[in-house]
């Protein structure tokens, strides 16, 4: 019950008129930003959070969290309407978004989306609230070696689940990971890597460079690259009473939206998963599952409702593991995570017994936000289809002015300014070669905490290895990791296997 | 695309290298040389070497896999016949970096906020070809808000280079601080 009460305490708080102003401008915004194709929620919360140092902590962290939600209700309108997903969230509303939208059904779509959208949200809320306090406790007994294996089983989801070329993303974890080792050293206080004998170079590379340059910049450039600015949209007709007709019709859609609204919530905890992989098998289990699934791919409203309940759900399920044991379930809660250590909060499971003042209005503003976000998204759909008209040759532009001056006003330090355009560019070639980039953003916010636990763990045992497998709770999770990390490798070789035992058997 | 995956691997292979060399510098004050700080010390603690060090070797492990993987042909940019970078591609490289590094450039000279103003309206309106009464609607309200919110509700100084007395009467409008 003591739950319940801290969680009233939370909404309380998170209805104060500020916290709810912050809430409508950060639904809003999202739901702008998850509608442009080329800006997705992780785009808008690393371009956004330098303009939340003007707010306590508490509203920026509600605010950016409503950014948050509103890119995955935003996800879907340009899913429907202009039949490219606004975000990569989105993807698979396409699939059956678009050919409604053809049908000149894009209302019922769009409807539908939001709805299931404001279930899978609040399903996930309701998890999130069950899990998060008993799973912080756990972690509260965690030491160096059992983070330190957290963190490793962070960085190994993104092998053996991120779909990517696996050298590559390694390359990628562990080229974060070193940019999080320029500056003095955390322990000794020494200089290490001092780039070109720099002294700017003495503080440490803040988090935010690097996310703003990928996110901000270079994910524009390869935007540009791929679009070559003609992105073009179909008209869609909403009408008032359009959208009464096809809520009423979006009730049909209640499996697509179940599955959605669970499945979203687990896939959304693990860290290289989340919303994009979430609502892509959210669709291929329902359309499995259905009992007619030739409809889906040629406008089945269980085929919008699906996704678009797994991404909702999914980022609320990526929060659970950033608010309880300190590592991010998606690139946008590492941003976050990022966003905590720099108004001095220790993210991790102590911050549900120590600063519960933040950690519940937050919790809190997850449920006002859905339901600001599912009436904003449907009152303001026309608006919304007006503004995507706005030309990327505008858009564009704007958003490199954002982020030069968010990433100056984070730390004041025109060099770091410089080093936002240098990875930029970095992370488009990187792009182009298909080097996952989400990886090297997560690993520059995981560093520190990552060699700390690894430094404090051998320190402890004098350089024994063997002090990682000696905690209970650490050797398992390093188990997992260290499988993760190899499964590729053991896929390989059972695929070379099985066909000579198929022959052997004929 | 073939060419460009191990033109990549083998830049982040030298650069992995570098940082493994790099990782081996110690303290000016250290008399024990470079290198000296990449395994444990007499503590058995870990010196400060140890991880940047390793995370080059991981580096430099993971090129020469891409390097394997491209001459076996068995990742897909090794596979493709496609072209790096395009004509298009190489124009908007130029044009839209060149117009990047051109504001952040002036932004120490001119001043963020003039700089910004002429990159919106290169880009908008010389790149981007739109109605010039877009163009230089947001290319000087981009600024204002930027003033208005930085400057006067954040109290985040902006580089403002040589054109800093532009701003003094700004600064007796919005920063005065109540003293007179």
């Amino acid at each position: 019950m003591e739950v319940l009460t801290l969680l009233w305490d939370g909404i309380l708080t998170a209805f104060e008129p500020q916290n709810l102003l912050l809430m409508f401008i950060g639904v809003t915004a999202g739901l702008f930003i998850g509608a442009m194709p080329g800006l997705g929620s992780v785009n808008g919360v690393a371009i956004l959070l330098p303009a939340t140092f003007l707010v306590p902590p508490t509203s920026a962290l509600i605010f950016l969290a409503a950014i948050y939600y509103g890119a995955m209700y935003g996800g879907a309108i340009s899913s429907v309407t202009l039949g490219i997903p606004g975000a990569s969230t989105a993807v698979a509303t396409t699939f059956d978004g678009r050919p409604l939208a053809l049908k000149g059904r894009a209302d019922r779509a769009l409807v539908t989306a939001a709805l299931a959208s404001f279930i899978g949200g609040t399903v996930a809320n309701l998890l999130f609230t069950g899990f998060a306090p008993p799973l912080a406790s756990v972690a509260l007994r965690f030491g160096p070696p059992e983070t330190f294996a957290l963190m490793l089983l962070a960085f190994s989801t993104f092998v053996g689940l991120g779909g990517d070329d696996v050298p590559k993303t390694i390359f990628s974890v562990a080229f974060g990971l070193l940019l999080a080792t320029v500056g003095a050293d955390p322990v000794e206080g020494t200089p290490r890597l001092m780039f070109f004998g720099l002294e700017a170079f003495r503080a440490n590379i803040n988090f935010l460079v690097l996310a703003i340059g990928v996110y901000g910049i270079g994910e524009m450039l390869w935007t540009i690259n791929s679009t070559r600015n003609k992105v073009t949209m179909t008209e869609a007709k909403i009408s008032a009473k359009g959208i009464v007709d096809s809520a009423k019709e979006a009730s049909g859609a209640w499996r697509g939206t179940a599955i959605g609204s669970f499945l979203g919530f687990f896939v959304g905890i693990l860290p290289a998963a989340g919303a994009t992989p979430g609502s892509l098998m959210a669709y291929g289990i329902t359309k499995m599952t259905s009992k007619k699934p030739e409809e889906f791919g040629k406008g089945s409203l269980d085929g919008v409702a699906a996704p678009e309940a797994a991404n909702n759900s999914a980022s609320t399920g990526s929060m659970l593991p950033m608010l309880t044991l300190g590592i991010p379930g998606s690139p946008t809660t590492a941003i976050l995570l990022g966003g905590m250590v720099l108004w001095q909060l220790e993210p991790g499971p102590r911050m549900f017994s120590d600063r519960a003042d933040i950690v519940w209005p937050l919790i809190g503003s997850f449920y006002v936000s859905n339901l600001i976000a599912v009436v904003v998204n449907l009152a303001f759909i026309p608006l919304f289809l007006w503004m995507l008209r706005m030309p990327f040759t505008i858009l564009a532009p704007i958003i490199f002015v954002l982020s030069i001056v968010g990433g100056y006003a984070a730390t004041e330090k025109i060099y770091d300014v410089w080093l936002i355009v240098i990875f930029g560019v970095l992370a488009f070639f990187m792009r182009k070669l298909d080097y996952p980039v989400a990886p090297m953003v997560l690993a520059i916010v995981l560093g520190p905490i990552t060699e700390e636990t690894f430094r404090q763990t051998l320190t402890r045992s004098r350089g024994d290895f063997g002090a990682f497998f000696e905690s209970a709770i650490a050797a398992p999770i390093i188990i997992i990791a260290l499988l993760l990390i190899f499964m590729p490798l053991i896929k390989s070789i059972w695929r070379k296997l099985r066909p000579r035992k198929a022959r052997e058997g004929t | 695309m073939r060419k460009a995956e191990i033109i990549g691997a083998i830049v982040f292979a030298l650069f992995s290298i570098y940082l493994m060399w790099k990782s081996g510098e110690v303290a000016s004050w250290d008399t024990a040389g470079r290198f000296s700080n990449l395994w444990f010390n007499e503590y058995g603690e870990p010196e400060t070497g140890f991880w940047p060090f390793a995370l080059s070797v991981i580096m430099f492990i993971c090129c020469i896999w891409i390097g394997v993987n491209w001459w076996r042909r068995t990742s897909p940019p090794s596979r493709s016949t496609d072209i790096f970078l395009d004509r298009f591609g190489i124009n908007m490289l130029i044009t839209v970096v060149g117009g990047v590094v051109a504001f952040v450039a002036l932004s120490s000279i001119i001043s963020m906020y003039f700089a910004m103003t002429l990159f919106l309206i290169y880009y908008i309106g010389i790149l981007g070809r739109n109605r010039w009464v877009t163009t230089l609607s947001v290319a000087l309200g981009a600024p204002v808000v930027t003033f208005l919110f930085f400057e006067w509700q954040m109290r985040i100084v902006l580089p403002k280079g040589y054109a800093e007395p532009v701003f003094l009467p700004l600064y007796d409008i919005f920063l005065n601080t109540g003293a007179s």
